[in-house]
């Protein structure tokens, strides 16, 4: 309680700071503001309202999401939060940073190559090349839609032999 | 009928459908053929109630019963629920789950892309959040149907049959009623007319690809938006609501 109990005086400014910390409990090198979840935070009346949204409908990482966020305000000694999860504009990959893509990369996972704007590729009518996060290779084939996650497809990597993930534009 | 019922009814059966199916397809988490293909199908079923519960969420704001998205999971019986019969019809073989899944993604998908530009905000956002996850479900079902029908000599035989027999129950998709032409005049929901041209490209499409017969039965098992279902509903209820029915308001 960095503040005291009865001064919990954090402005807009220093709550998206704060949220910055907060890991998305299945990727964890990346914060919940690296994949766009957050999408605003006000104060009313000294009291922080949150807007998030999820990736996938089902997401079953939202509610942990929740009560991060909900943890966090109440430990820097605010009383009260709420939290409002919102569902348009619905989430898309266009949101992670070129950053965030980065540190995707370097944890394994091979981040999403292309816009959702491209409606050709989203629709399978059009491939787009994927490449390896572990050996760099181009020479990668899908396995399946759907991998360990609804937000990942599973590749296999034909020069290193080494299967991974893919995080699907959507 | 006014038209705060109609979409309260509208979104309820919404939810029905994803929740029916999802059950159905969670069933095969650990019984999937391959480990890719289980994956993928609770993965779809992941999705399907995740859907199911902003629709359920947005029928307790309309109803305005102060009820929550558990009440119409496990509270209610056989001949309350208005989903399609298709979604409740049993899994068989893998041919015959991804023939069911097919035919309802196709209609799901069409739907979805036209409820993304409804007069009630709600419903578009809901069908915009939706679509993007259905755009791989139906990419999923019609790789399969064109993998297994353009296959083997087993493998065609056994898809050609299941998109046959299926194909009795997909009629009911299409039934309109009271609900839906109050919100088709007042715009929240698209004409199910011009959701069946679509739907029929896309099927025939398809099942042309993978050198399969398209279906051509005219007579349909219907009566899912009335509540009249097949003996399958009752048997997935019976488990989907054992644990609220025998600990009520059990937390965990």
């Amino acid at each position: 309680m960095r503040n005291g109990k009865y001064s919990p005086v954090l402005t807009v400014k220093e709550i998206w700071k704060l949220l910055e910390e907060i890991p998305d409990p299945e990727i964890p090198v990346l914060s919940i503001l690296d994949l766009g979840i957050v999408r605003e935070v006000k104060l009313i009346n000294s009291v922080p309202e949150i807007s998030i949204t999820p990736t996938y409908s089902g997401c079953p990482a939202m509610d942990m999401i929740e009560r991060q966020i909900r943890d966090a305000l109440l430990d820097e000694g605010f009383e009260e939060v709420h939290i409002r999860s919102q569902l348009s504009p619905a989430w898309t990959t266009d949101w992670i940073s070129e950053e965030a893509k980065a540190k995707l990369a370097a944890y394994g996972i091979a981040p999403p190559e292309h816009s959702t704007k491209d409606k050709r590729v989203l629709m399978g009518l059009e491939e787009r090349v994927v490449r390896c996060p572990h050996c760099r290779s181009i020479d990668t084939e899908m396995k399946s839609q759907f991998g360990s996650t609804a937000c990942k497809a599973l590749y296999v990597c034909n020069s290193c032999k080494e299967p991974f993930d893919y995080f699907k534009c959507i | 009928m006014e038209i705060q019922q109609a979409k309260f009814e509208y979104a309820r059966r919404m939810g029905d459908n994803g929740l029916i199916l999802g059950h159905r397809l969670s069933e095969i988490c650990g019984h999937g053929p391959a480990i890719e293909t289980d994956i993928a199908v609770t993965n779809i079923a992941l999705d399907l109630i995740g859907q199911a519960r902003n629709w359920f969420t947005l029928a307790a704001r309309l109803e305005g019963l102060g009820k929550t998205e558990d009440d119409y999971a496990y509270k209610r019986d056989v001949y309350q629920f208005g989903n399609a019969i298709l979604c409740e019809q049993p899994n068989g073989h893998f041919g015959e789950t991804i023939a069911r899944q097919f035919y309802f993604d196709a209609f799901h998908f069409h739907l979805l892309a036209e409820l993304c530009h409804s007069a009630d905000p709600d419903f578009a956002a809901i069908a915009e959040k939706s679509l993007k996850e259905v755009t791989y479900h139906l990419r999923f079902s019609s790789e399969w149907v064109i993998r297994l029908g353009d296959g083997t000599e087993e493998s065609h035989t056994k898809m050609n049959e299941a998109l046959k027999d299926i194909w009795f129950h997909t009629g009911d998709l299409f039934v309109r009623d009271e609900v839906e032409e109050v919100l088709t005049n007042a715009g929240v929901v698209p004409d199910l007319r011009k959701i069946y041209t679509k739907y029929m490209d896309t099927v025939k499409t398809t099942i042309s690809e993978a050198n399969c017969d398209m279906p051509e039965g005219t007579y349909f098992n219907t009566g899912g938006k009335k509540g009249v279902h097949t003996e399958y509903l009752g048997f997935m209820l019976a488990e989907l609501q054992f644990l609220p029915r025998a600990y009520p308001d059990a937390q965990w």
